[in-house]
């Protein structure tokens, strides 16, 4: 037994953070899932929950409605339903997380994809009644095409089937199956009731035939993926810093996050689409003089000579640059109300540079309950996903979206009033599509 | 059950994990950068409290050895607490900083706003900054919200566009992907931005005692005359406190939240240093906001209405 103030310790020592997304449709249990979460962990503060008991009681309910507390909008209280993504925040002695909370109803593509795109791991929730459903299928497509890194299927309701082991079997099987075909990494599979608060926080007693952890227990201990080795290095340069000071009066640079890999003092890099070429004469890690800097950091860069870099330019090893195009093709999700159209002309911005772009294709809608491609369906609507060719004004040095969702990835932007349209992934769209790596005989286009 | 197709990932001990610290500091330099490289006319919105004080603090470090490129903003409520603008005028001098003050005594003894029955300044506030952003022209807003303080909050993008009358529609937000801010606006509308949308009060506390960074006194306990309401020790002063129902009494309080003087309550603490107020917030049952703000109490959607109206 830990004493109060060795818990406190333990707890303040957590230091890492896993960032991880729901999803799921709207009546298989994913706010009492979260709700349970976030009580079972203690992370609900006593006036938050009598928030919620009055706000129950005052709508003539017994039992207090765990959904109140993550329902934050009037409307949504209103209508009983989630209407947006919300970001939670909770903490164990062994990690602290963000959760997207992402609402499974009319709009659930684009919500998913916008809580997808920053996670390291999804939750599936599925009712163990009605096994794999289309929906399930949507949900580990989205997973699978945002390159989550981890998929935890929730067999949610076992208490409802008996906590049979072969119904949780069964819908494991067809899930991992269906997944690892999508090219989906890592699949966990755990049987729950979130209701009765089985396997969520606390082992089951009901369910002594299965031996993994609880749903807790897996966020708690899964891998957050640190393996910089292979990855190509990239500093999108967001600033230029020039104090033109008495003390400072030569500094120059190159401010920005490092969205992959790792760089060095001493190394040789390129501007790109210039092409212009230094050497790394030192990393500033925030106040911090340091030798070597890695991906997510923040850090300002100093080149040995002085050339012509701005904000938008792309900084890679000059042995390890990605080729420039103007001709983009990707897969997009539709995030807007109108339509996404051949011909239509938009901005496009892919990490700090934004450029004047044409949509020039449309070849394919994906179907995504059973990815069916959908030839030429001339415009993508809300929650569309579908397959875009885009020809933009200056070239952009883009990776594939498998390679980097930092600088795979881009928005499209809608001119005239800001509207973000569509979020774009560069490349193969699923990760069992990917080809070898074609052979690097193209250069790039200054 | 695991199956492994493929394994992309090893263990937290690499020497490549950043710390939760680490990391939040990171993306909020770079959403600092984000701004400073795409708006015009930003401005911090300062109080002097702990989350526009780290704010500030990384906004120093995101920009060094260069100045910050920002001014700052301050909502002067006229009951604010001394010790507060005392702290605030110390810390623009010693950065070189600008500072612009919007004043809500200003904007009462001029007529145009008029003192709420219930003594509050807090949603007085709404009117001198939206007039200010306009009249200053400031195209993106940085305030101190965290996601973690309210459940209005926890739906808030960290590019908030607004519309010319700063009002924010939580129906029309855009979707927020990747680390990939659109802050694109017609001329009149702005942008509000927080960097410290993924922090917790705990986060806020951690990285102050990390970074050694200073707070006003008020933080930690200390002896304060202070009178019951609405279940809240405020400050006496000449305010409005206390009424002939209500007594003043000395205890020893310390303050979670630093806002006006009419709504802001302290809490029984003797919390005299980071590492005591650290240990007992760890522990502490309330929400930063449960405990010591009345003006989120008045209803409740009180946070969403006033964010609509143009409050931060």
């Amino acid at each position: 037994m830990t004493s109060p103030t060795e818990q406190l310790a333990e707890q303040l020592s957590a230091t890492t953070l896993l960032r991880f997304a729901t999803a799921g449709s709207v009546d298989d249990g994913k706010s009492t899932l979260v709700g349970r979460l976030l009580h079972d962990s203690k992370s609900v503060l006593a006036d938050q929950l009598e928030a919620v008991e009055h706000a129950s009681r005052s709508r003539g309910q017994e039992t207090p409605d765990l959904a109140l507390l993550t329902d934050g909008l009037r409307a949504e209280r209103e209508q009983g339903i989630t209407i947006d993504v919300a970001y939670r925040y909770f903490a164990t002695p062994r990690r602290r997380f963000i959760l997207a909370d992402t609402p499974g109803h009319v709009q659930y593509t684009r919500n998913m994809v916008t809580g997808a795109s920053t996670a390291e791991l999804a939750v599936v929730l599925v009712d163990a009644r009605n096994g794999v459903v289309e929906q399930t299928r949507r949900h580990a497509a989205v997973a699978a095409l945002l390159r989550v890194p981890h998929v935890v299927l929730a067999v949610n309701k076992m208490d409802l089937v008996d906590y049979a082991e072969p119904v949780f079997a069964k819908i494991a099987e067809e899930f991992t199956a269906y997944a690892a075909s999508l090219g989906v990494p890592e699949i966990t599979a755990i049987p729950i009731s979130a209701l009765a608060g089985d396997n969520v926080v606390d082992p089951s007693a009901n369910m002594d035939w299965y031996g993994g952890p609880t749903v807790l227990e897996h966020l708690e201990t899964v891998p957050v993926s640190h393996d910089l080795t292979g990855c190509h290095a990239r500093l999108p340069v967001q600033y230029v810093i020039r104090p033109q000071t008495a003390e400072h009066p030569d500094y120059r640079g190159y401010a920005g996050q490092i969205a992959a890999g790792t760089f060095r003092v001493g190394e040789s890099v390129t501007v790109l689409p210039s092409g212009r070429t230094s050497k790394v004469s030192g990393i500033d890690l925030l106040g911090r003089s340091v030798d070597v800097a890695w991906t997510p950091q923040s850090v300002t860069l100093l080149l040995e000579d002085d050339i012509d870099v701005s904000r938008g330019d792309l900084i890679v090893p000059s042995d390890d640059a990605p080729a420039t195009t103007q001709d983009i093709e990707a897969t997009v999700c539709h995030v807007a109300d109108e339509p996404l159209t051949v011909g239509q002309r938009v901005l496009l911005k892919h990490t700090t540079r934004t450029v004047k772009a044409i949509v020039k294709e449309i070849p394919s809608r994906l179907t995504l309950d059973d990815l069916s491609q959908h030839p030429e369906p001339g415009r993508l609507v809300a929650n569309d996903i579908g397959r875009v060719k885009v020809r933009t004004a200056e070239p952009l040095a883009l990776d594939s979206y498998a390679h980097s969702r930092r600088t795979g990835s881009f928005l499209l932007i809608d001119p005239a009033d800001g509207t973000t349209l569509a979020a774009g992934m560069a490349g193969d769209a699923f990760a069992a599509e990917d080809k070898a790596p074609a052979a690097d005989d193209e250069g790039w286009d200054f | 059950m695991t199956t492994s197709v493929d394994i992309v990932s090893e263990g937290t001990d690499s020497p490549y994990a950043l710390s939760h610290l680490d990391a939040l500091e990171s993306e909020a330099v770079h959403i600092f950068r984000e701004v400073a490289g795409e708006f015009e006319r930003p401005v911090i919105l300062f109080s002097g409290g702990k989350d526009s004080i780290v704010m500030l603090h990384l906004a120093l470090k995101a920009f060094a050895p260069a100045p910050v490129p920002f001014s700052l903003l301050h909502v002067d409520t006229g009951h604010n607490f001394p010790e507060v603008l005392e702290y605030r005028d110390r810390t623009v001098a010693r950065h070189g900083l600008r500072l612009h003050v919007a004043s809500v005594q200003e904007y009462i003894d001029a007529g145009k706003l008029r003192e709420r029955p219930d003594g509050t300044r807090n949603p007085l506030q709404t009117v001198p900054l939206t007039e200010a952003i306009q009249q200053h022209r400031f195209d993106a807003v940085f305030g101190g919200g965290r996601r973690d303080e309210e459940k209005a909050r926890a739906k808030e993008r960290v590019f908030s566009l607004r519309d010319e009358f700063s009002q924010w529609d939580p129906r029309r937000q855009r979707p927020e992907l990747w680390q990939l801010y659109n802050g694109r606006h017609a001329p009149g509308e702005h942008v509000r931005v927080f960097p410290l949308s993924n922090w917790t009060e705990l986060d806020v506390w951690q990285y102050i005692q990390r970074e050694k960074i200073e707070l006003p006194q008020i933080y930690f306990a200390h002896e304060r005359e202070v009178f019951k309401r609405s279940g809240m020790w405020l400050t006496a002063g000449e305010w409005g406190g206390p009424k002939e129902s209500e007594t003043p009494q000395k205890r020893l309080v310390r303050y979670r939240t630093v806002g006006d003087m009419s709504c802001t309550g302290a809490v029984d603490s003797d919390a005299t240093t980071l590492d005591a107020v650290i240990a007992e917030i760890a522990a502490s049952r309330l929400t930063e906001r449960g405990a010591t703000r009345a003006d989120d109490k008045l209803s409740e959607a009180a946070m969403e209405d006033r964010k609509r109206e143009g409050y931060f």
